[in-house]
């Protein structure tokens, strides 16, 4: 069932006019305009998206071709945009979110003189962003993949006068670019292998209609490749190691773009062509391993962190491994749902440390914080709401997306304990982590230095607001998908239009989740009281655990980096090197000057020839001539 | 051998031998006499050919129009530093020529010849019949011949005009 | 009556003269005289051509390449007197600026 929906385009083009306003002629204007112009351009395009949301029957789609973008028989790319459940859901956490962030940004950025660049970047992001996920071929989805890559790129760097903000942003766009060689890869293999079956076709929904004509072998080759785009944008295993660089950018960018959308794009990729994995089992294998390994892993590091922003990049990584294990098991409503309620608990704490860091004046690490309640009382308030809620504190919305997560690794046909194990762990870990930073920065005694103590102060009201509205959005978000035993799930009917209706779970104990439930719960509240027995109160043992190796190695993030260096950077630099400073100039350029000085040489003594007497060229002519004559003579 | 042959024979070898004294002299003026000669055989060998009237247009503007005009530049110039000449260029130069006309030579003789002639008509090449063409047949290109030679005049009168 | 063909050798000897006579001589009035001579060369060979066929065409186009030669012989010496008049020479190894 389609319709056309003409609407559908002002989603993405408002936040590119915004953003096209604002390179050509943000410099003349006010920069507070320019936060407006962005503020509003979102906030039209959120309410583009409301209607939409609002309007879309059940298990309808929203269709608005522009144009024909590629018109080269037998294949056919129209540039045109389709909104069905699971877009309709990923727009509004773009807009709605991205509005929040906007206007919190306003206050954030305030006295920055880069402004009205800040904006221009940020509305680009929503404008690629929302192309992502309205595209209705792959072609277009790659084109806002890697769009939002750039947007990242722009704003992790955003500060560059800082030379290491530079660096990171050059490694977030080229670990990206490892994964989107690969989606790349991907997406050529696909329209390869659908053509020799005579469908050449990038459009989903025909790619779903001629998805069964595939051969296996291909199909798992495929989806690992579209996967290891996805281990790129969404920082798993092995390509995570950008996220935590990329906290470098300004804190309300950390929150939109690596934590709350660009990072779910692979989610959305992976829940978007779920007829393809759906036909890939090794690949769902290797998606559900490494979603747990990331997982769990990313918590480890987590624990160990001082720096603010760190500890929630590698939460974020982490809850990415989750969202990955359900797709991984067949459960993609339920990653899904956790991508929706993660965005707004994690933009809730994202902007929360960013209220702490603006408070304090740049400064980042936790070791200089403490105490911090009482000067900042309603960032303490949303922060400790959110981190309840990433923890799983019952009937808030990481509760139940986390608990179905959990559930279906178990329960599910592709679901196993070890994976469960694992995502238990991590459940712990993440309580312990979450409330190791909240003991930390807001409870004990004070440790800010003397001069910023004195200039602290709550956060202006533009940045208060979406932090209440996100922490709000937090505890509620959740109901919307409970468990059967209690009001059961409106979402996943929501989505099954999309995403199909999921293999049955054995549903012969369903005390079985309520008993899984109450282990994760279990395992929460231990980590929440280590996290209280060790940082909650005035104690020793937390630096006497710091003296240890194991924290160390969890400090230094298991060396991965440096692991990395030696073994992929150095080389490829090396290498880059050796080619550049021997090769190049010796073989490549002593190759080309080589030609080109015989050739001078030799046209040195030929050009003698060139007497200019008039006679001497008469005679080569009469020469040739006779040549000529006497050739055609002996034939 | 009939009369025909001999008067052929004394005719083609004195425009050889006057052909050859116009490159060989180094005196300007004897070459162009010597030209003016082998025009004047060759209207001649014209006149064997049943071409009476191109014979006497040979005579009355080549030997004639042309070669005074060729006479008055040469004495208009007077040039007067002869030049030299460079035994190794001469032989190439003779050579080239040699062979050209050994190609051609052989060219001609590549098919057996045909021997005679072919009987014509008594008017043949005289001045009616090659009016008879030029003005019916030929009636444009012989416009166009006119133009060309105006041009040519206008063109020779701005080349050599004095400047200033 | 001499046969074709004793034309057309006596005609190749003389335009072989006057190729020899372009590529030798060191003086423009010469070369234009030997170009002089091999356009005669070529005529005779129209003029035997138009007698062996019986046909008027050779004679009308011997007719036309007098025409030309005369424009050409007009034109070709007014180039020489300008030349001369510049270089006070009529050795073609003097203009050869158009080298290199």
């Amino acid at each position: 069932m389609m319709e056309q929906f003409g609407l559908l385009r002002f989603i993405p083009l408002i936040p590119l006019a915004g953003a096209a306003l604002n390179i050509l002629f943000g410099a003349r204007l006010r920069p507070q305009f320019a936060g407006f112009l962005a503020c509003g351009a979102v906030a039209l395009s959120f309410l583009v998206s409301l209607a939409v949301f609002w309007l879309l029957p059940a298990s309808g789609v929203f269709r608005d071709v522009l144009f024909i973008w590629i018109d080269s028989e037998p294949f056919k790319a129209q540039l045109s945009f389709q909104a069905d459940a699971l877009t309709a859901v990923m727009l509004l956490v773009i807009t709605g979110i991205g509005l929040l962030i906007h206007v919190y940004s306003l206050g954030y950025m305030g006295d920055d003189e880069g402004m009205t660049r800040y904006f221009a970047y940020l509305n680009l992001f929503v404008f690629f962003m929302s192309l992502l996920v309205l595209a209705d071929n792959l072609l277009l989805l790659f084109v806002g993949w890697e769009g939002v890559g750039l947007c990242s790129y722009l704003l992790i760097g955003f500060w560059y006068e800082d030379h290491t903000n530079t660096i990171a942003g050059n490694k977030a766009f080229i670990v990206n670019r490892i994964g989107d060689f690969g989606f790349l890869l991907g997406v050529l293999l696909l329209f390869w292998e659908m053509g020799r079956q005579g469908v050449w076709t990038l459009n989903f929904s025909e790619l779903e209609r001629a998805a069964h004509l595939l051969r296996p072998e291909s199909v798992t080759l495929i989806t690992l490749l579209f996967f290891a785009g996805a281990t790129g944008k969404s920082a798993q295993i092995p390509l995570y190691v950008w996220l935590p660089d990329a906290m470098q950018g300004p804190t309300p960018v950390s929150a939109l773009i690596h934590a709350a959308t660009m990072v779910t794009a692979g989610v959305y990729m992976t829940a978007r062509l779920h007829f393809l994995f759906s036909l890939a089992p090794a690949t769902l294998a290797v998606i559900a391993t490494i979603g747990a390994l990331t997982a769990f892993f990313a918590a480890t590091i987590a624990v160990a962190q001082n720096d603010i922003k760190r500890v929630l990049a590698y939460s974020t990584v982490s809850q990415l491994g989750y969202m990955f294990l359900a797709a991984g098991v067949g459960a993609f409503s339920a990653a899904i749902f956790h991508l929706f309620t993660h965005a707004f608990f994690k933009a809730c704490l994202f902007l929360g440390s960013g209220s702490v860091i603006h408070a304090l004046g740049g400064e980042q690490d936790m070791r200089k914080m403490g105490g911090l309640r009482r000067y900042l009382p309603t960032t303490y308030w949303t922060y400790l709401v959110a981190a309840l809620v990433i923890s799983g504190a019952p009937l808030t919305a990481g509760f139940f997306s986390k608990d179905q997560i959990l559930w279906q690794a178990y329960a599910s046909p592709n679901g196993s304990t070890q994976l469960w194990l694992l995502a238990w762990l991590t459940a712990g870990l993440t309580a312990f982590y979450m409330f190791r930073q909240l003991f930390m920065v807001f409870h004990g005694a004070c440790r800010v230095a003397e001069p910023a103590k004195a200039r602290l102060h709550e956060s202006p009201a533009a940045m208060t607001v979406p932090l209440v509205l996100l922490a709000l959005g937090s505890i509620f978000a959740g109901w919307l998908g409970t468990p059967d035993f209690m009001w059961g799930s409106v979402w996943d009917p929501w989505l099954q239009s999309v995403l199909g209706v999921q293999e049955a779970v054995d549903d012969a104990a369903p005390g079985g989740e309520l008993f899984l439930m109450a282990l994760t719960l279990g395992i929460a509240a231990l980590g929440f009281l280590l996290a209280f027995l060790l940082y909650g109160r005035e104690s020793r043992v937390a630096e006497r655990i710091a003296a240890t190796t194991i924290y160390r190695w969890l400090a230094h993030k298991y060396y991965v980096d440096e692991i990395y260096d030696c073994v992929f950077v150095r080389p490829f630099t090396a290498c880059a090197r050796w080619l550049a400073q021997i090769f190049d100039p010796g073989f490549i350029d002593g190759f080309v000057n080589g030609v080109a000085s015989t050739i001078r040489a030799g046209s040195l003594s030929w050009r003698r020839i060139q007497s200019g007497d008039v006679q001497h060229y008469l005679f080569a002519f009469l020469a040739g001539t006779l040549l000529i004559f006497a050739y055609l003579l002996g034939r | 051998m009939s009369g025909d042959m001999i008067l052929f024979f004394i005719l083609a070898s004195l425009s050889v031998i006057f052909s050859l004294l116009v490159i060989f002299p180094r005196n300007v003026v004897h070459s162009a006499m010597a030209l003016a000669a082998t025009l004047f055989f060759v209207a001649v060998l014209f006149l064997t050919l049943d071409a009476p009237m191109l014979a006497i247009l040979q005579v009355l503007v080549y030997a004639g129009a042309i070669m005074i005009l060729f006479l008055f530049v040469i004495m208009l110039l007077n040039p007067a530093a002869l030049e030299g000449r460079r035994i190794a260029w001469w032989t190439l130069g003779s050579l080239a020529a040699v062979a050209l006309l050994l190609e051609l030579v052989s060219l001609f003789f590549y098919r057996p010849s045909p021997s005679g002639q072919p009987p014509v008509a008594a008017a043949f090449g005289g001045p009616e019949t090659l009016a008879q063409s030029l003005f019916t047949d030929f009636a444009l290109p012989f416009e166009i011949a006119s133009v060309l030679l105006l041009v040519a005049i206008i063109g020779a009168v701005a080349l050599a005009k004095r400047e200033g | 009556m001499a046969p074709l063909n004793y034309y057309l050798v006596l005609s190749a000897i003389i335009f072989a003269i006057g190729v020899a006579g372009v590529v030798i001589r060191r003086n423009f009035i010469v070369i234009l005289l030997s170009i002089e001579l091999m356009l005669n060369a070529v005529n005779l060979t129209f003029i035997a051509f138009a007698r062996y066929l019986g046909s008027m065409e050779g004679q009308v186009i011997v007719f036309f390449v007098m025409t030309v030669a005369a424009a050409e012989a007009v034109v070709g010496l007014a180039i020489i007197i300008s030349i001369f008049r510049h270089r006070r020479s009529l050795d073609p190894r003097e203009m050869q600026l158009l080298k290199w």
